[in-house]
């Protein structure tokens, strides 16, 4: 996964606004970190249609973060899992891992 | 125009907050994690113009909601599934459709499409039939097509089906063109003979017993020219 997460949408939305800039990645942190842990805990206990609305989810934040592919082979994941399969789990998962290094960097931007 | 947000993301939330506030033309006035509370506001507060609703949500989705609320204001759905664009049509109330992360240049256009509709049911009279949208979708092979209104020359009825002829393309659809008739603004849509229905704004010129739209004459009825002339501005 060589897709890196940026801020182009963020920094349009807010018109450069520091202090919306601040406000929304905390909030994106703060549930990005709480979905990861449910959706892990629904892959562990075989709850596929939860986990599908846990990468739902997750999915709005990826495109936030402006990682196209990752999207799309996000909203492929969500399908799979919808259908009981858990196909594209490892490379979905390592999109949350390039992510959580990038929202767990968030309080020094 | 007064709005309310319901989705039960926060991030979503507070960007579609965002882009209310930037909006001279939205109040924003509250923004709900879910449909139950959002419906026991409505009940209190009835004069809202606009929802911004997400239809994925747990235990109530957006479009249980939409089945819910009685006398619903207009609706803005939004959502990161676009496979629910469809169904999402299939409700009146529903004018446009978002999808996350919205885009600022989209939202604005969705609210332009709220303010047409707005100042149409304003200006409505009892008897109108404008739908008061710039565009109609049409049923084809269980595929709705978006057809922009301004864009259709003529229609033809031929037994069951109607032929949409229309700037770009010609449409073959399984209705009346009484029932397309009714889904058209009337300022522009004017019946000339049993089988046609013309947009005004489309007509080369008018000889005799009938009209010229593009290469196409079409007949004039007795019993319509008068109706005709009457929807023209006429030296």
């Amino acid at each position: 996964m060589n897709e890196q997460p940026n801020l182009i949408y963020l920094n349009k939305l807010s018109d450069g606004d520091e202090t919306i800039k601040n406000k929304l990645l905390l909030i994106l942190k703060e549930e990005f970190v709480q979905e990861i842990e449910t959706y892990k805990i629904n892959v562990i206990n075989n709850n596929l249609i939860s986990a599908a609305e846990n990468v739902h989810k997750i999915r709005h934040k990826i495109g936030f973060l402006g990682m196209e592919k990752a999207y799309d082979l996000s909203n492929q994941y969500e399908h799979n899992l919808r259908n009981n399969s858990n196909e594209l789990k490892n490379e979905f998962e390592i999109i949350l891992e390039v992510i959580n290094e990038f929202v767990l960097k968030i309080e020094f931007l | 125009m007064k709005c309310i947000i319901i989705d039960d993301e926060k991030l979503a939330r507070e960007v579609l907050s965002l882009s209310v506030l930037k909006s001279s033309h939205l109040i924003l006035k509250g923004a709900f994690d879910n449909a139950i509370d959002a419906i026991k506001y409505l009940n209190e507060e009835n004069d809202i113009d606009l929802i911004f609703l997400d239809i994925h949500m747990p235990n109530f989705s957006g479009f249980d909601f939409i089945k819910t609320i009685k006398n619903p204001p207009q609706i803005i759905l939004v959502t990161t599934d676009k496979n629910f664009a469809i169904e999402a049509f299939n409700y009146d109330c529903v004018t446009d459709y978002l999808a996350k992360p919205i885009q600022q240049e989209r939202f604005d256009r969705a609210i332009e499409r709220v303010k047409i509709n707005n100042v149409s049911s304003v200006v409505k009279r009892p008897n109108d039939n404008d739908v008061g949208t710039k565009d109609i979708y049409i049923n084809i092979d269980k595929r709705l097509i978006k057809i922009d209104i301004f864009t259709i020359k003529f229609i033809h009825a031929n037994g069951d089906y109607v032929l949409i002829n229309t700037e770009n393309q010609n449409y073959i659809v399984h209705t009346t063109l009484k029932k397309m008739e009714l889904k058209l603004p009337k300022s522009c849509f004017v019946k000339t003979h049993r089988s046609y229905l013309i947009n005004i704004n489309k007509i080369i010129d008018i000889q005799d017993n009938s009209v010229l739209i593009g290469k196409q004459l079409i007949p004039i009825s007795k019993g319509n020219k008068t109706n005709l002339f009457e929807s023209l501005n006429l030296l």
